[in-house]
């Protein structure tokens, strides 16, 4: 008799888990492999060695991990500006024909002003190594030195009116610059539901 | 208001039509030696009776017809899905909108490989054979760019407006699986995705969205993932922004902090009200149009299926209301089943037109009560300006004399 029970209690836990699964929504259904009974590994793929992350990993973040060792001043940036980038974003920065890099932040009007710039848009510095280094020159991406990209960079920053002359571009330096438009940044709000953000 | 001259795609056709009065089209042929080739068809061969002439024997590949010609609408920085010349909600994978930051790579899938590393207890790099081999997951949604607005003319049609939505079958492996081979540090809350174009692409992704539903897809439609889609691996993030779906996926960076890249920051921002810019808006808002009719069509009194596509990145649509009276009065429209989650949902509604001059629209609800705005409530929304995740109800003016142009409410 009890076996008859433990069937019929297993029974309903059958039908109600499996009813479980077709009703609820597709990503849910997709991301609902049983996992559980999954080996530990499946046994593919393989470690990567150290040598080879490091050929890989270029990214440069705000608090500057990732930014190599070298330097560049804004001086030696204008002549590899001059000569590198210029012809697709013009002599001053400006005038195009790609785009526009050069632009002052306004505390009046900040971002109504036009174009984006870096001095009126870019958030964060360890942006324009990591940017230039990794995708410009258009034309000709992953060329560059990391004194070039340092120059490049000290220089650009000079030109949106962030740092003077003066200063040398490094892995200590960089991450201290503060952008103005940091400031204006906020995290997405919208959570859907009826308000429109 | 005038039409333009051999729209769309004239540049493309004037290019392909090998020329000559009697050029009637142009189809693959199949030679002898099984080269596939551009043939003109004449005139002469057109007036055949088709059941008295034997066609070409079965071929290796199989070609659009002659007579059918959706472009996609290339510009420097992308290249639109022509939404009005399809049916359904699944776009052929030719067709498929394109945008990409350093043009389009050309990746040897047997050097492919995957590289999962940082905050994990094995870092590993994974082949495309690996990827194959792990358990699969095929899943239907649309990928769409946050920068899908264009409103400024009458003379737009829905693919200048919103092209850059298109819709497949994607299948690959989930990422919570390759996770699980990795071991993700529980501390890790971020995780960048690196492309390996020309501009190395990289977005910083929350972790979470990683173990929910992100796949690392290598198949569209049936077949490999196509070049300009990111062959041989892409990643796949249903209902978020195209840009985060980082194409030719090659290496993916564990963190607890974002990366604050070029395409979080200086791209796919957007100003808000009080002055400010909303960072790292990663979910597309719930939006629809009409794709007829819709310029650059024509149409004639009577009865008329107004169709078109919605669609949401917070889940199903559950709603679409259309009205043909300028907004004043809204008919719920036929919504296409299965209606799938985070997918371009087709809808209809049979409209009686007595041909007068009007203004007809859609507007789509999804599951979390949203409604599709208008343009001038999302822009007092964004403090003015235009910019991303801009979705507003599309108008269609359809004129007395049957021609439809867009109600342009868009600054230039
Ligand atoms: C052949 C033309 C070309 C050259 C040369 C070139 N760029 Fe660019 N640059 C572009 C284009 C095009 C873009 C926009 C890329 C995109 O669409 O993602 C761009 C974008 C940028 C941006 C990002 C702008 C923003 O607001 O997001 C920066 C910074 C930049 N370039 C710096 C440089 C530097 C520094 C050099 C020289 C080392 C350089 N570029 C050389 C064409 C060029």
């Amino acid at each position: 008799m009890w076996i008859v029970r433990l069937f019929f209690i297993l029974m309903v836990l059958f039908v109600y888990t499996g009813c479980d699964k077709l009703n609820s929504d597709p990503s849910e259904f997709a991301g609902s492999y049983d996992s559980s009974v999954w080996p530990a590994t499946f046994g593919l793929g393989r470690v990567a060695l150290a040598r080879e992350i490091d050929s890989l990993n270029i990214d440069v973040r705000p608090d500057g991990e990732g930014l190599p060792e070298g330097s560049g001043t804004v001086l030696q940036g204008k002549h590899i500006y001059i000569a590198k980038c210029a012809i697709c974003h013009g002599h001053t920065g400006t005038e195009g024909p790609y785009a526009k890099l050069v632009g002052a932040f306004y505390e009046s009007d900040s971002i109504q002003r036009g174009e984006k710039t870096i001095g009126n848009y870019w958030p964060y510095a360890s942006t324009l190594y990591d940017y230039i280094n990794r995708a410009m020159p258009y034309n000709n991406p992953g060329t560059l030195t990391s004194e070039e990209v340092y120059s490049i960079t000290a220089f650009l920053l000079y030109r949106n009116n962030i740092i003077d002359s003066t200063i040398v571009m490094d892995a200590r330096t960089l991450p201290q610059v503060i952008m103005p438009a940091q400031k204006l940044f906020i995290n997405d709000d919208r959570t859907g539901g009826s308000e429109i953000r | 208001m005038k039409p333009i001259e051999g729209y769309p795609g004239s540049k493309i056709k004037r290019r392909t039509l090998l020329g000559g009065a009697a050029t009637a089209a142009v189809v693959l042929a199949q030679t002898a030696f099984g080269k596939v080739m551009q043939k003109a068809v004449t005139q002469a061969e057109l007036i055949v009776d088709p059941t008295k002439k034997l066609g070409p024997p079965p071929g290796a590949i199989g070609t659009r017809s002659p007579f059918e010609k959706p472009f996609k609408l290339p510009s420097d920085t992308s290249s639109r899905t022509p939404l009005q010349d399809l049916f359904g909600t699944l776009t052929p994978s030719d067709l498929h909108y394109e945008r990409h930051h350093g043009g389009v790579p050309l990746i040897d899938p047997d050097k492919y490989e995957l590289l999962i590393h940082g905050m994990v207890k094995k870092p590993m790099i994974f082949t495309l054979r690996d990827l194959k081999k792990f358990p699969s997951v095929s899943r239907t949604m649309f990928l769409e760019c946050s920068g899908n607005f264009r409103g400024s003319k009458e003379t737009l049609s829905p693919q200048e407006i919103c092209g850059l939505t298109s819709q497949s079958e994607w299948t690959g492996v989930m990422l919570s699986t390759l996770f699980r081979e990795v071991g993700i540090d529980p501390r890790a809350t971020w995780f960048l995705a690196e492309g390996s174009d020309a501009a190395v692409m990289t977005r910083s992704i929350p972790i979470d969205k990683g173990w929910q539903d992100t796949m690392v897809a290598y198949a569209q439609n049936g077949e490999a993932v196509r070049p300009e889609q990111g062959y041989p691996a892409r990643l796949v993030l249903p209902g978020w922004e195209g840009n985060t779906c980082v194409k030719w996926v090659r290496r993916i960076e564990v963190s607890d902090k974002p990366f604050m890249t070029r395409e979080e920051t200086s791209k796919y921002t957007e100003p808000v009200t009080g002055g400010k810019i909303r960072q790292f808006s990663f979910v597309m808002d719930a939006r629809s149009i009409i794709t007829y009719p819709a310029y650059p069509a024509k149409v004639e009194k009577g009865w008329i299926e107004i169709r078109g596509i919605a669609w949401s990145g917070r889940g199903k649509v559950v709603k679409v209301e259309v009205s043909t009276n300028g907004g004043n009065t809204w008919n719920e429209a036929l919504l296409q089943v299965p209606v799938l989650d985070k997918a371009h949902t087709g809808f209809r509604f049979l409209w009686r037109w007595n041909g007068e001059t009007t203004e007809i629209m859609s507007r789509a609800m999804d599951e979390t009560g949203y409604t599709q705005p208008f343009y001038k409530t999302l822009l007092e929304a964004r403090g003015g300006t235009g910019g991303y995740h801009f979705n507003p109800v599309t108008k269609w003016i359809v004129q007395k004399n049957g021609e439809v142009y867009l109600h342009p409410e868009a600054k230039k």
